[in-house]
């Protein structure tokens, strides 16, 4: 297999609050010799509230985004699913629509850009599900993840809705999805059967509706809890600082003790593949695992 | 002739009666399902050879008075127009059946949908405008500004995307998925005369747009494909067209992406904080931003990173802003 190349959108929460997500996702793409090019003229995608106050800036700003992956004639990969969400939605909406595209190019042309649709958008994580393939990783393990028992938290925006995020999901289905639990069982972890795998953390009303966050929130954390979960990986960084950072107002809501160490996705694959905790970022985590040596 | 091919398959049905149970139960029967059987010939089957006393809402068989949904392990469905062969793909050969909301039913999958009709009244779901009873010419509405309406006319009803949405379950007051769709769907008739009326209704915190976690369980569950968290973003957009927009956290916290994205092409997160909640506001953040500080989770203002090339974000910016606050 040629070696995989692709663009790197990273968002800005992976420049910020979660410094580890890009951290880790550098030091695993490494490991499975995967080449990421960032796309250091990048914006915002507007986290899906800046359509809510202007739709048609938003899929400019995006589009730009989407430009300079084909500039490099690479396909992007994301990796926040929000991001995912944005950028394949303008695209989505650009390729099926000549007048849209018209419209949002004669304002790119003025900065000398083009978007013409040339590069698939995924998440990080299809790009290794799917391109590279479980069995590759499979085989680059170090150090199993034996005995524990991860939750898969898979976050909204990379299953749903199903009918665009399919064109890059491997067809994942939003209501049995099961990438990341094959992934997990791949690096030699259990994967948690719990209902709220799917389900929504409630992120994007933290501010206006903190009560409502924090009770999406702990019907996710308690039902992975009160199945056995030993911790929480998702390929999010919306659900994770929601679930790490937050997590001692999400007790209060539970009504209860919830305690559980949340991961990035690349962070758990990281620490299978042998990639000291320091280089994936570990430290950051608000929730300190105590299974980590 | 093509053979038809058939399965067998466990079914765990839910069974409650509010006359008589404290508790839920769930029957289990073995039934062969062939390929063409949809999940209400699977409940008409249990209630005609097995249990009589099966209780389900039915009536058109044809996806169009919207009776007869429930979910299947959680999946919303419309039981006439899902195929049991295509559960199967999804969940196994074994399937859960049960009602919209368990904590709403009545007797087994007959539920008190009472919660969907109050939210659903509340937008006043008619068209409010002033008939000339003698018109001396006809009132016409161009096939554009029909089209601006979409799909929103469509819904049946059935309260899928409402009993999947988790902020209808969170928050009581949250006037919920069917509600807005129905909303945009006189928002945008170029006949109605109610339409900043309306917004006001759906721009409250609390019941309104703001509180939508933006999950898309709705989008999936809606068996007409009408997209409602769609209509709830073309509403989000019309509250500030129509100059509706009052300045509180959620409207400041959509606006202030904007401003970060001109300052820095990146989102300065802790500036956003500070103007969606205002200088005193965001002191009640200050544990997490502690917590966060501890974890070099944030960026001092004088590191915060900029977009390469941010002469043209700030230039298109200008050019392709189409709306002000
Ligand atoms: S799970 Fe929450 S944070 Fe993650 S994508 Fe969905 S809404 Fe956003
Ligand atoms: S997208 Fe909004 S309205 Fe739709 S189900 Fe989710 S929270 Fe409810
Ligand atoms: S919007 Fe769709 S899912 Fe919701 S009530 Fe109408 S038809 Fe049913
Ligand atoms: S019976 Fe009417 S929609 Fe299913």
């Amino acid at each position: 297999m040629s070696k995989l190349r692709y663009a790197l959108y990273t968002g800005c929460t992976a420049r910020e609050s979660t410094p580890e997500l890009l951290k880790s996702t550098l030091a695993v793409a490494e490991a499975l010799d995967i080449e990421l090019v960032l796309l250091d003229e990048a914006t915002c995608c507007g986290a899906s509230h800046l359509q809510d106050f202007d739709d048609f800036l938003s899929l400019v700003l995006n589009a730009r985004n989407i430009c300079y992956a084909e500039k490099l004639n690479l396909p992007m990969v994301t990796i926040c699913n929000t991001c995912q969400l944005n950028t394949s939605l303008t695209k989505e909406r650009l390729d099926h629509d000549e007048k849209l595209k018209e419209k949002v190019n004669e304002k790119l042309r003025e900065v000398g850009l083009e978007y013409k649709g040339t590069s698939e958008v995924k998440h990080f994580l299809y790009a290794l599900v799917d391109d590279l393939g479980v069995e590759e990783i499979a085989k680059k393990v170090k150090k199993p993840l034996k005995g524990l028992n991860w939750a898969a938290f898979y976050g909204c925006h990379n299953i749903r809705p199903s009918e665009l995020q399919n064109k890059s999901n491997g067809g994942e289905n939003p209501y049995n999805p099961t990438s990341i639990d094959r992934l997990i069982e791949a690096l030699g972890g259990n994967s948690v059967d719990y209902e709220h795998k799917n389900k929504c953390c409630g992120f994007h009303v933290e501010l206006q509706a903190p009560k409502t966050a924090n009770r999406l929130s702990a019907s996710a954390l308690t039902d992975a809890i009160d199945n056995n979960a030993d911790a929480v990986v998702t390929p999010c960084p919306l659900c994770h600082l929601r679930f790490d950072v937050q997590q001692h107002n999400i007790s209060k809501e539970a009504g209860r003790e919830v305690h559980i160490p949340i991961f990035h996705l690349p962070q758990m694959i990281g620490l299978a593949l042998g990639i000291e905790p320091e280089k994936l970022g570990i430290n950051h985590n608000v929730t300190e695992p105590d299974f980590i040596s | 002739m093509e053979e038809i091919a058939k399965k067998r398959l466990k079914f765990k049905v839910f069974r409650f009666n509010a006359e008589r149970d404290y508790l839920p139960h769930y029957d289990e029967f073995e039934l062969e399902v062939s390929q063409d059987e949809v999940v209400l010939d699977i409940l008409n089957k249990i209630k005609w050879e097995h249990d009589g006393s099966l209780s389900y809402r039915r009536s058109c068989r044809h996806g169009i008075c919207g009776s007869c949904a429930i979910k299947v392990n959680n999946k919303p469905v419309l039981s006439c127009k899902e195929r049991v062969f295509d559960l199967v793909e999804i969940f196994g050969e074994e399937l859960v059946l049960e009602p919209q909301d368990k904590k709403r039913a009545y007797k087994d999958f007959v539920i008190n949908k009472s919660n969907f009709w109050e939210k659903y009244n509340s937008v006043k779901p008619y068209l409010i405008a002033q008939v000339d009873e003698h018109p001396k010419s006809e009132n016409i509405v161009s096939p554009e500004e029909a089209e601006k309406i979409e799909d929103a006319d469509y819904c049946i009803q059935c309260g899928n995307c409402f009993y999947a949405c988790p902020v209808v379950e969170a928050n009581e007051e949250y006037i919920g998925p069917a509600a807005f769709v129905k909303a945009y769907r006189f928002t945008a008739d170029v006949r109605d005369e109610d339409k900043k009326e309306r917004l006001e209704i759906v721009d409250k915190i609390g019941p309104g747009v703001w509180d939508c976690v933006k999950c898309f369980e709705c989008a999936e569950a809606c068996p007409k494909e009408l997209s409602p968290i769609t209509k709830i973003t073309h509403l989000h957009n019309q509250i500030f067209e129509e100059g509706v927009a009052k300045s509180n956290v959620a409207v400041r916290h959509a606006v202030g992406f904007k401003h970060s994205i001109k300052k820095h092409g990146i989102l300065d997160e802790g500036e956003l904080v500070r103007y969606s909640e205002g200088n005193f506001g965001v002191l009640k953040h200050l544990p997490e931003a502690i917590a966060m500080f501890k974890k070099g989770k944030i960026v001092p203002p004088w590191k915060m990173p900029k977009s390469k090339n941010l002469d043209e974000v700030k230039k298109l910016i200008k050019s392709s802003s189409t709306t002000k606050f």
